[in-house]
This record gives C-alpha cells, sequence and structure tokens, in this order.
C-alpha cells in the first residue's frame, strides 16, 4: 500500500524525467509544421513586375487537436539585410536642412508578416522578441554614433516609410487555417526587388506559445540581360562605361540620320 | 509596359521615361543645354535613387547633345576652335568639382549645397536672361528690325594676352576668359550633377559675347564631351550608370532634340531666350519652394551608412 501511494506521488516526477534527463535529443512537438514553396526562386527578368508566392502547410500531429486553446500561424518573408541612415529635417534660418540622423545597421531591404489574426492578439511580446517577428523587432543592430537623443521616432519614420513604398507589411488574417491542420499564405513580391537571398519563417502558436518554426530560402536573382548588364557593371566598369557611350552616340547619330531621310524624302 | 532596371534595382513604366526623355530632348534641341537640370530631379521623381538618376542623366545627355550637335554641324552654326578651348577648361573644372564634391560630402550635407548651388545659379541666370531678352525684344518692337548685338564692344576681356582668332564667332579674344568660363562650368556641373549648359550658354554670351546661332551648337559640342567623360567617371568610380535607364531615356531623347533643333531653327533668337529664361527660373522656384516650405515627411532614408 505505503510502495502505491509512493510511486502515485512521484509518478508525475518521473514521467517528466526522460526529457529533463536527456536534452540532447528533446521531444518532438506534439504539433508540427509540414511546409511547402510554390516556388523556391525568383528570376528577375527585363520584364519583371513582382511575383506572388504561395507558403502552404499542413499541422502534423500523432494526437487528437487540442480542444480550447486557440491555434494560429504566423508566416514571415525577409529581404537581405542592408545598412541604412535615417535622417531628420528641422527648419534653420529659413531653410529645411537635415539636421539628426540615426544609423541602422542592417534593416531588411523586405519583410512581410502574414497572420490568421491580428498580430497583437495573438503574439506576446516576450515570444516577440525571441523571434524577432513583428516589423520593429525585425530591424537590427544600430551601428555608428548615435547623435540624437531619442532613436525612436527615426525607427517609426523608418518603417512608415517602408510601409508606404510597399516594402514592408504586415497582413492580419492573410493567412487562411482551415480546420486546424492546414494553412495557406499568398505573399505578394513588389517590383522594387533586391538580389539576394530572401528566407521564410513559419511560426506555429497555441495558446500564445511558439510550438513549432520552419525555415526555408528563396533565391532572387536577376537572370538573362539582367545578370550581364549587372555583373559588366561591377566587374568591368570601364568596358561597361564605354559601352554606355557609344550606345548614346550611336543613338544620336541614328536619330539625326532618321530626320535627314525624313526631311529630304 | 514595365520593365525591371538592373542597376537601379526598381521596376518603371518604360513609357513614361521615354517620354521624360522626349522632354527634356526637346530642351536640349531648341536651347543648347543639355538638360541635365531637367532630368536628374525628374528621375528622383518616378523614385530613381539619387546617384542613378545624376551618373545615367549624364549619359543620356550624351545622346541628346550629339546628335543635336550632329544637327548644328549641318547648318555651320559650331564654332569648333571655341569649342575645344572650352572643353579644355571644362575637363580641369570637372576633375576638380569631383574631388570638391567628394570633400563636401565628408562634411555632411552635400544635399544642401547642391541644392542652394541649383536656387541661387538657376534664379541669378534666369533673371538676368529674362531681363536681357525683354528688353531686347522691346527695342525690337520700336526700332523695326532687330540691331546686331554689340559684339565688338572693347571690355576688360579684350584686354587679356594669349590672343586667338575664332572665326566662326567672328572673336578675336584672349584664350583665357574661355578657358576660366570652360573650367567655372566644369566644376559647378561636376557639384550640381550636370553638364552645365545653362550656365554656358549665357556665360557665352553675355561673357565672351558670342552671337546666339553659334553658341547653341558650340555650348552642345563642349557638354558632349564633358557629359560623356562625367558618365565615365561614374560608372568606373561608383557602378551608377543604369544603361537600361539610359537606353530608354536616349530613344525619347534624341528623338526631341531633332524636333527641338528643327523648331528653334524657326523661332527668333529672343523668343528663344525668353522661354529658356522662363524654364530656368521655373525650376528654380520649384527647388526654392522645397527648401522654404515644410516638407510633407521631415524623415528620408539614404543608403549606406554616413561618415
Amino acid at each position: 500500500m505505503i510502495r502505491h501511494a509512493l510511486f502515485a506521488a512521484l509518478a508525475p516526477v518521473l514521467l517528466a524525467l526522460p526529457a529533463n534527463a536527456q536534452p540532447a535529443t528533446p521531444q518532438p512537438p506534439p504539433e508540427q509544421i509540414v511546409a511547402g514553396l510554390s516556388r523556391d526562386d525568383v528570376d528577375i527578368t527585363t520584364s519583371f513586375d513582382g511575383s506572388e508566392i504561395i507558403i502552404y502547410g499542413a499541422i502534423k500531429r500523432e494526437t487528437q487537436i487540442p480542444a480550447g486553446a486557440p491555434l494560429d500561424v504566423i508566416v514571415t518573408l525577409e529581404g537581405p539585410a542592408q545598412a541604412l541612415t535615417v535622417r531628420h529635417k528641422e527648419r534653420r534660418l529659413g531653410i529645411w536642412i537635415n539636421t539628426g540622423r540615426v544609423s541602422v545597421g542592417a534593416a531588411p531591404s523586405f519583410y512581410v508578416v502574414a497572420t490568421t489574426r491580428p498580430l497583437h492578439l495573438i503574439l506576446p511580446t516576450a515570444e516577440d522578441q525571441r523571434h524577432r517577428i513583428s516589423i520593429p523587432l525585425a530591424m537590427r543592430a544600430f551601428a555608428g554614433p548615435m547623435e540624437v537623443e531619442d532613436a525612436v521616432p527615426y525607427t517609426e519614420a523608418l518603417i512608415r516609410l517602408r510601409r508606404a513604398s510597399d516594402l514592408y507589411r504586415q497582413d492580419d488574417g492573410a493567412v487562411r487555417l482551415a480546420e486546424q491542420t492546414l494553412f495557406r499564405a499568398d505573399v505578394r513580391l513588389p517590383a522594387n526587388l533586391v538580389e539576394g537571398v530572401y528566407s521564410t519563417r513559419i511560426f506555429l502558436l497555441r495558446d500564445g506559445r511558439v510550438i513549432d518554426t520552419f525555415r526555408a530560402p528563396i533565391e532572387v536573382r536577376k537572370v538573362g540581360l539582367e545578370r550581364w548588364l549587372y555583373r559588366l557593371a561591377l566587374e568591368q566598369p570601364f568596358i561597361y562605361g564605354i559601352m554606355s557611350l557609344a550606345i548614346a552616340v550611336a543613338a544620336g547619330w541614328g536619330a539625326s540620320a532618321a530626320f535627314r531621310l525624313v526631311k529630304r524624302p | 509596359m514595365q520593365i525591371y532596371l538592373p542597376i537601379a534595382e526598381v521596376a518603371v513604366n518604360a513609357l513614361v521615361l521615354i517620354g521624360l526623355g522626349g522632354i527634356v530632348g526637346l530642351m536640349s534641341g531648341l536651347f543648347g543645354v543639355g538638360g541635365g537640370f531637367l532630368i536628374t530631379p525628374l528621375l528622383f521623381f518616378i523614385g530613381i535613387p539619387p546617384a542613378i538618376a545624376v551618373a545615367t542623366g549624364a549619359n543620356q545627355v550624351v545622346a541628346s547633345s550629339f546628335s543635336g550637335v550632329l544637327a548644328h554641324v549641318k547648318r555651320k552654326s559650331v564654332d569648333f576652335r571655341m569649342g575645344w578651348v572650352l572643353l579644355g577648361g571644362g575637363l580641369v573644372g570637372s576633375s576638380a568639382g569631383v574631388l570638391l564634391f567628394n570633400m563636401l560630402s565628408r562634411l555632411g550635407q552635400v544635399d544642401l549645397v547642391v541644392q542652394l548651388c541649383y536656387v541661387v545659379f538657376l534664379g541669378l541666370i534666369g533673371a538676368m536672361m529674362l531681363q536681357e531678352s525683354l528688353r531686347a525684344l522691346h527695342r525690337a518692337r520700336r526700332s523695326g528690325p532687330i540691331k546686331p548685338m554689340r559684339r565688338h564692344q572693347h571690355g576688360w576681356v579684350h584686354k587679356w594676352p594669349l590672343k586667338m582668332k575664332f572665326r566662326a564667332s567672328g572673336l578675336y579674344i584672349s584664350a583665357i576668359p574661355v578657358l576660366l568660363v570652360g573650367a567655372a562650368v566644369g566644376v559647378l556641373g561636376a557639384i550640381m550633377g550636370v553638364g552645365g549648359g545653362f550656365i554656358m550658354v549665357p556665360a557665352m554670351i553675355y561673357l565672351l559675347g558670342m552671337p546666339t546661332k553659334v553658341v547653341i551648337g558650340t555650348s552642345l559640342f563642349q557638354i558632349t564631351f564633358l557629359s560623356a567623360y562625367t558618365t565615365l567617371m561614374h560608372a568606373v568610380s561608383s557602378n551608377t550608370v543604369d544603361v537600361m535607364l539610359a537606353v530608354l531615356l536616349i530613344v525619347g531623347g534624341v528623338t526631341g532634340a531633332q524636333i527641338g533643333t528643327h523648331l528653334g531653327a524657326r523661332l527668333r533668337a529672343e523668343q528663344l531666350r525668353i522661354l529658356l529664361a522662363l524654364l530656368v527660373l521655373g525650376v528654380c522656384g520649384k527647388l526654392a519652394l522645397d527648401l522654404f516650405l515644410r516638407p510633407d515627411e521631415l524623415y528620408s532614408i539614404t543608403p549606406g551608412i554616413l561618415p
């Protein structure tokens, strides 16, 4: 009797032990993301006018769908980081000139957060800070000397300007989740994309906790004529410059000759 | 019809670019200015990064001025000798201007200096030209036929040594003021990112006393070479020439320049100068408003970390 009682008392501890004793092989989360992308590369051609990527997937689970706690999915797509400077104008001696500036060491060139429900309802601050999901947290490292006392208006302005040019987006409700199992997000890429490796992240949240994540890269690159011109401009700038001038001179001469023909039929 | 620009890394409407090139080309052929002071702000406006707008603008100026020069050569309205001497001064001035520009950007506030330069020079030149050409038009209307320009007045410029004969201009003056005009235009052109025709044309008329008909062809001749030099400098030092963007601007530009040149042959010199003066004053007014009025957005983003 006594042994049974002791076992009953220790049971929760014993059951919890394996996870604590063997941290090297963590238990798989009860619910896992299985995801795919409609394409894992984007080619920038001369007629490139933006693109659309479908990020889709399913939630794999061994057990029944847990009842009660809500399930949410957050999808992010992030472009290569760039260093930039935000400047602020003030009126001095009657004219508006740039006075303050804040340098941002790495801000994504493109960033989209798509969610199943409004982001502030489903993502607690602690989880946001850990995974850097919301737009303000996606910007990292400030660089250079801080010339201003308060950098907040500058970062806010950066986000406002980038949102206005459609480079940063928060699409609440853009992820569709069916039967707590299948999800899909359509992410539109604008035409003013920068070349590089973009990263997709998918977060699975149950009751405000991130229970699984998934990552996949998307390569965005120039192809054909775009690629050739870009390489030439960077690797053989003198030849590229001469070529640009030759085109200009030939076009100038061509137009002149064409008009002479038109004038003298 | 969207087209992706490989160096600027933005997609823009090709027809808009051809149209912009056309307007600027028309100015170029009509007035003998390269049009850099128009194309560069217009490119900013449609979202091309400033450094690329300046460098590619120079490339487009090469095409439109070359096309204009050919038309003027046919009409024998280019003073080649004057052009070469001006160009000599211009290359020296342009190189010095690039150095000065780099120095200013290390000090910060280069944008402000450029903008102030635009307002001051465009304002001064526009007002001067407008006043002079209105007076000339008034005089012409009152006393019938147009009196020839007072070309042979002997001012301080004519007392300098190193005299050269510029037959096409009908001038026998020292090469020193010509070189100085070329150099000054080169410096300003490099700082302001333009060919400098809008400074060159009035300087030739009012400082050197050249006849208007020769001024335009000669100005275009020297602008062609000067902006070719600038384009090459930009391509090599900062990789900011976007050839795709340039081709679209050029297609519109060369067509516009031809139309402008033929149109210009039919208009009177005074009328041309009034039009150019009004255009210069218009751009000046727009830039001055930008400086004095509260901007809609006080913050701006610049790529890279500023020193």
